[in-house]
């Protein structure tokens, strides 16, 4: 299939359309129809997209499944995958189909959320696999559309200011990534990813406002990204949006949010920052390793206090995402290996906690962890599931937390052993909070009135966790089913880094003095 | 001579065709039906402007000049003269029932609205100080009336008022420029004023007689700082000459300032780039600022058209034909969305009496998804969010500024418009999550519908290809960049 990429892309939005035109009325009927159509959409793109794992070889490094057509502007509409994205593109197909389940419960405005849904998967596929930087940009800030709608609508109590926050963070973030996409245009002459991979910014300084900018024009695109990647990500200290947006979003929103959107901001370090800016990423790596350092220790102390289930979840989430920006920037194979790694099992392992929140506040109606205790009387199974992944998120070995952790802090011991020492600590702390939670909720006498007729996980809700719990084990005890794919293109990536970052330390007055007559 | 004139009404036909007709028309509404024949005439002229639009589509494409170069007919001047003449006619099929359902409905009304689209289409085309004075006032003048048109209401009054008084102030700061210009050239034609102007050195009169006509034309785009009339005269304005004034005027008085800066002070781009960078940063920034606080939705959309205003006159600032491409594309897609906006704007009622006020938006989505489905495109169009065409407007002129070099304009105008997509998002934050309350009437006219969701779908899957509007705006800005 030549198109598979574009299919698989545009799948979801196919099904959006046909529920937008075709679905009327708003009974019981209608809102299962709207359900049973997302979840064979959802399935239909994971079933495609498995079509490009096994067509994908991972020993190609360059882009594969490459499509492309003119646009308007000189722009190009191209997609395709390497090493480091088709894992991405796995894990949404993947999830989607989860999330479409978890929300079988819902009642209010189905169709509109389904379709909310399916366009949101459309626009995150489509962030993974646009090959063009404007392409790009346009999936990256298209899902601002439907989340907001999401969180808006179908959100808690304060769900206005948390969908304002939400939107209007991130948008700052990326207006300015944009303007740093045109100089890039500018400057290259194309917004082509795979030929701006290889076209070399820049480095010498510059002034800016009588400051003199060390690492100069590459230094000032990568601020402009990092503004952007940073706010998704969420790094400290720019990531106060994601708590109130996880708490007051909806549970399949809450998956989404941390599962996958999260992963752009990581993405786009690997995709963009690191191998188009490595003079200025060299340049910046202290910066962005005590930023991880603190997001790491900081979020989780924050994690330790909190009363709410979903907002512990959430600082455990920007904890987690530290080890991705510490593994990134450590620029080494086991490094970088480790934040792919890391960033797909903290999908499967935040996807499911955040469900396992779900669970329960779709029969109590409360987040508030005070208000639990006791439910391995009631609920064993739930309690079964819930322990694997408290543990799986503590990074217990055996599952593919661990790994990712373990990578990560490798990488960074041989990159910067301080940060890797302080950054170990954050083991322990994630420990602390999240068994504290799992004790809280789980363990203790039952005394609560209202939880002694709680019941126990349906089939339905079973069968969401039963993938999740089968990937977090199977990446847990074999990793190489990530590495082997990401391996190679990871490789390539740090030696044309370090080449990169050599040759500006080395032979630096020929080349400066060549950028600076271009310009 | 006689050669010359016939060949001179030739190329001016359409114009001439316009003027006659709406003469025409005014002498026969006012010894027969008059009121009574409105509905008929609003059709007329809507027709007569689209068949005009399309009769200049069809022209010859050679650029040509009548009148000693007073009027110039090339592909720039005929890209503004459809864009005007077609939204011309869009505003005038939208506000058609709303006149008639709030007794407004005067045969005055098209008569005036056509004669200002003729001053529109002479601005666009002047290649002289006079020739442009005398379009811009033809025009000013119809819309100063248009604005007062309601007379039983005192805010329309007001309007008017304000709107003249301010007008005049400015058409006299013009008048004051073009004499400076005149008197330090020698002639008002613009192909001798931009001989006169070596490359770079211009005489400081001249730059006076510069300083003064971009005062006079930024306050017909209501740029910051001349933009203190906007809001009120949106306000006060019965809302389909509001649309009106949303549209058409805005796309002829930038035309005019292309032509003004490229044909008659092409040699002095340094001098008016800056001038141009600073109303489109003080636009863009107020614009956004201001519109936070409104609760009106026509107030919202005048700080609104400030702040697009500001985005507009970025292209221009950036000062080649690329800028003049971007600015003409930035301005179809604005119109656009105006018109489809304004078309929702204008069906807005409740228990028998237009609304404006935003929180009367409350759960709209609830009781008219598809209708509020198209106004949140529209919204999030007019942020510029992608994938969206809005975003490929600004996306044009941000590259064009970069490409000038203004990177610190581009910066703060991505910034002002970051503050922007927060009034645009409270429109949807009322319509798809807000409190329930009294439901607005969800019946619309067919026609305000079809222009609604025809803006919409066009801003959805614009992003196919533009329509082709980018080739014709190239084109446009290549005959007007030399």
């Amino acid at each position: 299939m030549e198109n598979l990429l574009s299919i698989v892309t545009f799948i979801p939005l196919l099904g959006a359309v046909i529920l937008a035109l075709f679905l009327r009325g708003d009974d019981r009927a209608a809102r299962g129809n709207a359900k049973w159509v997302a979840l064979i959409t959802t399935l239909t793109t994971f079933i495609f997209s498995l079509f490009i794992l096994t067509g994908f070889d991972p020993a190609d490094t360059g882009f594969q499944f490459v499509e492309e057509k003119a646009w308007i502007l000189g722009l190009t509409y191209k997609m395709g995958v390497d090493g480091i994205s088709v894992l991405f593109v796995m894990l949404t197909t993947f999830l989607m189909p989860l999330v479409i389940l978890s929300c079988w419960n819902v009642t209010d405005r189905v169709k509109e959320y389904m379709i909310a849904f399916l366009v949101l998967e459309t626009l995150m596929i489509g962030v993974f696999t646009a090959l063009d930087l404007v392409l790009f940009y346009l999936f990256f800030e298209a899902g601002l559309i439907p989340m907001f709608l999401i969180i808006g609508i179908w959100g808690g109590q304060n769900r206005i200011y948390a969908a304002f926050k939400f939107f209007l963070y991130t948008l700052l973030g990326s207006v300015l990534m944009l303007v740093a996409m045109i100089a890039m245009y500018m400057d290259a002459g194309t917004t082509d990813i795979p030929t701006l991979l290889n076209h070399q910014f820049s480095s010498a300084p510059v002034e800016v406002l009588g400051f003199t900018v060390m690492g100069g024009m590459q230094a000032l695109l990568w601020l402009a990204f990092f503004a952007s990647f940073a706010v998704k990500m969420p790094m400290w200290p720019v990531h106060t949006w994601l708590p109130d947006a996880h708490v007051q979003a909806p549970t399949g929103g809450s998956v989404v949010l941390a599962a996958i959107l999260l992963k752009m901001g990581g993405y786009g370090f690997l995709r963009f920052s690191l191998p188009m800016f490595p003079v200025a990423s060299d340049l910046f790596t202290p910066l962005i390793m005590w930023l991880s350092v603190i997001a790491i220790v900081y979020t989780s102390l924050v994690a330790l206090v909190q009363e709410d289930m979903k907002k512990l979840i959430a600082y455990s989430s920007v904890a987690h995402m530290g080890y991705v920006t510490l593994g990134t920037f450590a620029a080494n194979q086991q490094g970088v290996d480790g934040a792919i790694f890391q960033m797909l099992s903290h999908g499967f392992i935040s996807g499911a906690l955040f469900l396992c929140v779900g669970v329960i506040y779709d029969r109590m109606h409360t987040r508030e962890i005070a208000a639990y205790g006791g439910l391995v009387n009631r609920m064993p199974a739930y309690a079964l599931i819930f322990m694997f992944f408290t543990m799986a998120n503590v990074g217990l070995p055996g599952t593919s937390g661990f790994i990712g952790e373990f990578l990560t802090l490798v990488g960074t011991f041989h990159a910067n052993t301080w940060a890797a020492a302080v950054a170990t600590s954050g083991v322990i702390l994630s420990a602390a909070y999240a068994l504290w939670l799992y004790r809280r909720v789980v363990f203790g006498e039952l005394i609560r009135e209202a939880l002694r007729t709680i019941s126990d996980l349906t089939p339905r809700e079973k069968l969401i966790f039963a993938p999740l719990v089968a990937m977090t084990l199977l990446l847990g005890v074999y990793p190489g089913l990530v590495t082997d794919i990401t391996g190679p293109s990871v490789e390539k990536l740090v030696a044309d880094y370090h080449e990169a970052v050599g040759a500006d330390g080395g032979a630096e007055p020929g080349t400066q003095a060549g950028a600076a007559a271009e310009h | 001579m006689t050669s010359d004139i016939t060949t001179g009404m030739a190329i001016l036909a359409p114009e001439i065709t316009l003027a006659v007709y709406a003469m025409a028309a005014l002498i026969f509404a006012v010894y027969t039906g008059k009121d009574r024949l409105t509905p008929m005439l609003t059709w007329l002229t809507a027709a007569v402007l689209a068949g005009l639009a399309l009769w200049i589509g069809m022209r010859a494409p050679a650029a040509r000049e009548a009148f000693n170069g007073a009027f110039i007919d090339d592909g720039f001047s005929r890209f503004a003269r459809i864009t005007i003449l077609l939204a011309a006619a869009s505003v005038l099929l939208i506000g058609q029932d709303y006149l008639a359902r709030w007794r407004m409905m005067r045969f005055e009304y098209p008569i005036l609205l056509a004669l200002s689209v003729v001053g529109m289409m002479m601005m666009v085309s002047a290649g002289d100080l006079i020739a442009l004075y005398m379009g811009l006032e033809l025009q000013s003048l119809s819309l100063y009336v248009l604005a007062a048109m309601n007379r039983d209401s005192v805010k329309s009054n007001e309007a008017g008022l304000k709107y003249f008084v301010l007008g005049a102030l400015s058409s006299g700061l013009l008048l004051y420029g073009a004499s400076l210009a005149y008197g330090f050239a020698g002639s008002t034609r613009f192909d001798v004023l931009i001989a006169t102007v070596e490359y770079g050195r211009v005489p400081i009169g001249l730059l006076f007689g510069l300083v003064f006509i971009l005062t006079g034309l930024a306050f017909k785009i209501s740029a910051v700082p001349f933009h203190m009339w906007t809001p009120d005269v949106y306000e006060g304005a019965p809302t389909p000459v509001t649309a009106f004034f949303a549209s058409a005027p805005k796309m002829a008085a930038m035309a005019l300032i292309a032509r003004v800066l490229f044909d008659a002070f092409g040699n002095a781009v340094g001098d008016w780039t800056q001038i141009l960078a600073l109303l489109a940063v003080l636009s863009m920034l107020l614009g956004a600022i201001a519109a936070i606080g409104q609760k009106n939705i026509k107030r919202l959309m005048a700080y609104s058209s400030i702040a697009h205003m500001g985005f507009a006159l970025m292209g221009l600032a950036a000062g080649g034909a690329g800028g003049v491409q971007a600015m003409l594309i930035y301005m179809v897609i604005y119109v656009t969305m105006n018109i489809g906006t304004f078309a929702f704007i204008l069906s807005m009622k409740r228990d028998g009496r237009p609304v404006t006020e935003i929180a009367a938006l409350n759960q709209y989505s609830r009781h008219a998804p598809l209708k509020a489905l198209a106004v949140l495109i529209l919204m999030f169009s007019l942020a510029g969010i992608p994938p969206m065409l809005g975003f490929f407007g600004k996306f044009y002129v941000l590259k064009a500024a970069v490409d000038a070099g203004l990177v610190w304009v581009a910066v703060i105008g991505v910034i002002a418009s970051v503050i922007g997509a927060f009034y645009y998002l409270r429109i949807v934050y009322y319509m798809y999550f807000g409190a329930e309350a009294e439901a607005l009437d969800t019946s619309m006219p067919f026609v305000q519908w079809l222009f609604l969701m025809a803006a919409a779908a066009a801003m959805l899957f614009g992003v196919v290809n533009l329509f082709g509007i980018e080739g014709l705006a190239e084109a446009a800005a290549a005959a007007l960049v030399r």
